[in-house]
């Protein structure tokens, strides 16, 4: 009875050392801020990002940002990009990513996560939900011009 | 409703459609090393299937609205967040002599070329796995596992690469890359895996 409990509760530990790093910025031109919990960070290159950070450029800003699946996430200018959900496990490659653009464009290279289950990595914008079969696409949300 | 209230409503909604609607957009871009692909476009109760290189969609307020984009649209549209693209992960495999941590001759080699990716990216983050073969107990495992990535972190940081962007665990015996019995020696379980990003 013991041990199960244990490994729950292992499970939540390692869950919560790991909550904090789940992807780092590789590359930032211009305004790139990150809203966390109601504070603005600055998304300097080497920043980590973590579940539930939304991700903006300014009109001269683009973000490229490594996750720890392998998958890569890449904003052009005026971008708005939340990384709603992340749950990886390194040893099964299980797991869900959920990702929204609400404005911007968004270059996507899918990484472990959307490898090993097809239903793993869903990219939302504000009127579709994109599943990720194959590895490589682009979506843009404009201001209807 | 009299006329003018029904004409003001149409305005509005005309000008929601023109205005307040965002344009949305999604291409498939082709795999890098040419295999098949595919993206699944859900809008309310559509469904497009994208299976094919520059496959895309307009998402209109009505309904989805497929075309066959093209490489220049894609350079011109994605242009910006293409270039903000972070180098790929690499992944690499280093050996180990038996019982031992000292890397096997050609994975000295494979070093090389791993310290030579490394030295390409500006943010460096390293994480080295260490795993044995199934010879020897959990305890002697897990310890030599960890000596292994250690080994890996140590030889990383004399080449001058900050301590802080590598992380060393040892997984022991637990995921053998050959499945064996145990007690079963086998090289190419005895070896430490690396993920450059």
């Amino acid at each position: 009875m013991l041990r199960p409990i244990f490994a729950i509760l292992l499970a939540f530990v390692v869950a919560a050392a790991n909550a904090a790093d789940i992807g780092q910025i590789k590359v930032s031109k211009g305004a790139v801020t990150i809203e966390r919990a109601g504070q603005q960070i600055p998304g300097a290159v080497g920043t980590h990002v973590q579940a539930s950070d939304v991700v903006r450029t300014g009109g001269d800003g683009s973000v490229g940002i490594t996750m720890t699946d392998d998958s890569l996430l890449s904003a052009g200018p005026n971008s708005v990009l939340a990384l709603d959900r992340y749950d990886f496990d390194d040893v099964t490659s299980r797991g869900q990513f959920d990702a929204s653009l609400a404005k911007g464009s968004l270059a996507v290279v899918s990484g472990r996560l959307a490898k090993q289950s097809p239903d793993a990595m869903k990219i939302r914008t504000p009127s579709a939900v994109l599943g990720v079969r194959g590895t490589e696409f682009v979506v843009r949300v404009g201001d209807g011009h | 409703m009299g006329i003018s209230a029904r004409f003001a409503v149409l305005v509005t909604l005309v000008a929601c459609v023109a205005g307040c609607a965002m344009e949305e957009r999604v291409i498939l871009l082709p795999e890098a090393n040419g295999g098949p692909t595919s993206l699944d476009v859900h809008q309310g109760s559509h469904e497009v299937l994208l299976d094919r290189p520059y496959a895309a969609t307009d998402l209109t307020v009505a309904d989805p609205w497929p075309y066959q984009a093209t490489a220049a649209e894609v350079q011109a549209t994605f242009g910006d967040a293409l270039a903000a693209q972070p180098v790929r992960a690499a992944h690499f495999t280093l050996y180990f002599n038996e019982a031992s941590d000292d890397l096997t001759e050609e994975s000295r080699a494979e070093l090389e070329r791993m310290l030579a990716d490394v030295a390409k990216r500006p943010v460096r983050d390293i994480v080295i796995v260490g795993h044995t073969d199934a010879v020897g107990s959990d305890q002697y495992n897990d310890a030599l596992a960890r000596k292994r990535a250690e080994r890996v972190k140590a030889m990383l940081v004399e080449r001058g690469i900050a301590q802080t962007d590598i992380a060393a665990i040892g997984r022991g015996k637990r995921d053998l890359l050959v499945p064996t019995p145990d007690g079963t020696a086998e090289p190419r379980n005895r070896r430490v895996e690396i993920v450059v990003r």
